[in-house]
């Protein structure tokens, strides 16, 4: 099963187009998409690739070519006319981003919807073709296609890499940045436009609704594994090359499972394992690290309590009984469990049946817990 | 006009004023992408209600898109609340998951019946008169607009109620909270709200052309006034007459209604970005000159009135040396010296500038202030 996959994906032509394209889709966007989310403007991906429609209808009304270089040069105008608009709202009125990103999203799309309808009513064209564009029809993908995707994103992320000293600046300290010289607000633009070519690039395959995902979705699972920027941009393009292949191989081999959609559902997954498993950042992680402070804490409080009534003795090593400290913390159940935990460093000694002392190491440590509490 | 033209512009109109209600509390409370991820995520809902039914009018239907909505501003809530990804993060990539999901069932499950994804998302408003509502044979009209009316009452009737709490929990919610209302409430009231009128009115517009409907007008309206009474009005007015107008532009352009209705509403706004009395482009733009000017004037009696009768007032109190004293430009110092005249803040005689006592009132309360 698996070895057949594995042959199908090198000698099967659709399924190695489709999966190529899918893993191009996913490079790019991940790449890019890393910066959106650090730069927090995850939601504008979904208002860009929302506002490529008029774009796309408006290059096929004035050339009446169907050709998807033609078509994708005005979705990237469209998209990138989009962003300028949501900047300016939000710079020159009190329109908040949210508003500004909803309603430049939703008048494009209105706008491309008639123009598709508009186009739909011409004797002259066949709209097909314009509405894969909607939802993404990647099993139509041709290895044409597949090429101009790859030479297109190769580009983008070649001028990323080339600008990535500048990028990072404006990602983390754009004023700094400014202080040094560099043009930033050109720069600003500049990274801008290559995420709508990013963006417009998976139209074809995922369409208009899902591509929000794939900006987002690779770059915030990669933000759980890395503190580094290098690092975030290279698992999120791993994690969009993945969901990509993942993505093409289970919708190929079921029957009529959309492709877009399962690369978005590949990507969700991905998010999901991050975030639970990823080391430092991830839930499991932080939770194994509550509990163990939560039990420090526990077992220091039993040290400090016995140490407390051992100092009103000659004797610091004196013994009390568990009932006493028991009476003297706030977690009682826990406290004949704390003092075995404690018995096994051995810091404490069961004298009597019921009655506990500290031992010369555990004064120490006693000493020790309590001077630093001050 | 025939009835059918008439009825699908009330529906539309239904539609409009349904969506900006809840939709002026999306947009003062910052979450208008809410309804964009609402809109898409109740796809789900309805795909499995409509599994379990088989009935695309059932109103199981209605109930289990809007547990969708809930749901999913509950998931996008519990993931920020990890701290491990940003609210807008949350939002682009919840909503395509669960849009996913539903795109998945419908395209294995539910074949070629009547409920197909085009539909949910974009809507055809001309095919809603041909649903109509029938009771005991008679023939009650649209079956779509009874179900918009009936949402809109429930939002009107959810406003009115709770109008104070929505009020304070909007523009105050730490004051809501101290005052003993329920911010989380009222806030789940109003997300509940926001995907019942989004699965109303999907059928009608389609998911993308709601968020239109419900963030457009009344950001629109946000322009215009301060007051929430009169934006929640205005939003309103705004929705009807993007639904009358985008109708129209549709049936002469022969386009879809609800594209057309979206372009309205952006027509709307555009026109107040740029006209709105304080907030427009105009406004601020004819502002800004004017306070130029003003300060100019201000300037040149400060000026005049700082070298008032000292021996060199002969010298500075020349429009010739304006130029070089305050760096104007020869041909904008002419220009405010005629303004100022105009004014009766100064005399020019043959270039020699004297205050008069209204400018010199004037620069001593500049230089007051």
């Amino acid at each position: 099963m698996v070895l057949e996959l594995g042959r199908d994906l090198f000698f099967d032509y659709t399924l190695r187009t489709v999966a190529l394209g899918s893993a191009t889709l996913g490079v790019v966007s991940g790449a890019l998409g890393a910066y959106a989310v650090l730069r927090k403007q995850s939601l504008l991906g979904d208002a860009i690739s929302h506002a490529t429609l008029p774009g796309v209808a408006m290059a096929f009304l004035l050339t009446q070519s169907k050709a998807p270089l033609i078509l994708v040069i005005g979705a990237a105008i469209a998209g990138w006319i989009a962003t300028l608009l949501v900047i300016s709202i939000v710079n020159n009125t009190r329109i908040k981003e949210d508003s500004a990103l909803g309603l430049v999203l939703s008048v494009f799309f209105s706008g491309g919807l008639v123009l598709l309808t508009v186009i739909q009513k011409m004797p002259t064209a066949k709209q097909s073709g314009l509405d894969t564009f909607l939802f993404g029809q990647a099993a139509a993908l041709l290895e044409r296609d597949v090429i101009t995707m790859a030479s297109i994103g190769g580009v983008t992320i070649i001028i990323m890499l080339l600008l990535w000293k500048e990028f990072k600046l404006l990602c983390f300290d754009t004023s700094f940045g400014a202080s040094l010289g560099f043009p930033m607000a050109i720069l600003d633009v500049l990274l801008i436009t290559l995420l709508v070519i990013a963006i417009v690039l998976g139209l074809q395959t995922v369409g208009v609704v899902l591509m929000s995902a794939m900006v987002v979705a690779p770059a915030a699972a990669a933000r759980q594994w890395t503190n580094r920027l290098g690092g975030m941009v290279a698992l999120s393009v791993l994690f969009g090359a993945i969901a990509g292949v993942s993505g093409a191989v289970i919708s190929s081999s079921a029957v009529q499972v959309p492709t877009g959609p399962t690369i978005v559902l590949s990507i969700s997954a991905i998010v999901l394992l991050s975030i639970t498993l990823a080391p430092n950042r991830g839930l499991v992680w932080n939770w194994i690290r509550s509990q163990r402070e939560r039990r420090k804490l526990r077992i220091e409080v039993v040290l400090n309590d016995l140490y407390t009534l051992a100092s009103q003795h000659e004797d610091p090593r004196h013994s009390h009984s568990t009932a006493v400290l028991e009476a003297m913390s706030a977690h009682r159940s826990n406290v004949r469990h704390s003092l075995r935990e404690l018995a096994s460093r051995g810091w404490v000694e069961n004298v009597n049946s019921d009655e506990w002392a500290l031992t010369s190491e555990g004064v120490i440590q006693a000493r020790y817990v309590a001077g630093r509490g001050r | 006009m025939s009835s059918e033209v008439l009825e699908i512009q009330l529906i539309a109109i239904v539609v409009a004023v349904a969506c900006a209600l809840p939709g002026v509390f999306l947009v003062l409370r910052r979450m208008a992408m809410m309804s964009d991820a609402i809109s898409h995520a109740i796809l789900l809902g309805i795909a499995l209600a409509f599994f379990v039914t088989a009935d695309l009018t059932s109103p199981l239907l209605i109930i289990a898109a809007a547990a969708t909505g809930v749901l999913t501003v509950s998931l996008v809530e519990l993931l920020n609340r990890t701290r491990l990804i940003r609210e807008d993060a949350a939002i682009g990539i919840t909503f395509p998951a669960l849009f996913s999901v539903g795109v998945i069932l419908i395209a294995r499950y539910a074949g070629d019946v009547h409920l197909d994804t085009d539909t949910v998302l974009l809507g055809e408003l001309a095919l809603a008169p041909f649903n109509r509502f029938e009771f005991f044979g008679y023939d009650f009209g649209p079956r779509s607009l009874w179900v918009m009316a009936a949402i809109l009452c429930i939002n009107v009737v959810f406003i009115a109620f709770c109008y104070k709490e929505l009020k304070l929990v909007t523009f105050d919610a730490n004051l809501a909270a101290t005052l003993g209302f329920s911010p989380a409430l009222i806030h789940y009231g109003l997300m509940a709200l926001v995907s019942v009128t989004a699965v109303g009115a999907f059928d009608a517009v389609g998911s993308i052309l709601v968020v239109a409907l419900m963030i457009v007008p009344p950001i629109t309206a946000y322009l215009l006034t301060n007051r929430l009474s009169r934006m929640i009005v205005l939003s309103g007015l705004i929705g009807v007459a993007s639904a009358v107008g985008g109708y129209w532009f549709a049936h002469y352009q022969d386009a879809s209604i609800a594209g057309s209705m979206g372009l309205m509403t952006g027509v709307f706004f555009a026109l107040a970005f740029l006209f709105a009395p304080n907030r427009g482009i105009v406004a601020i733009a004819r502002r800004r000159a004017s306070q130029r000017w003003e300060f100019a004037q201000t300037m040149l009696t400060i000026h005049l009135f700082s070298h008032e009768g000292l021996p060199e007032a002969e010298r500075e109190a020349h429009v010739n040396h304006l130029s070089s004293h305050l760096h104007w430009e020869p041909d904008f110092a002419q220009q405010v010296v005629r303004n100022a005249e105009r004014r009766g803040f100064v005399r020019n005689r043959a270039g020699r500038l004297d205050l008069t006592h209204q400018g010199r009132e004037m620069a001593q309360l500049a230089l007051v202030k």
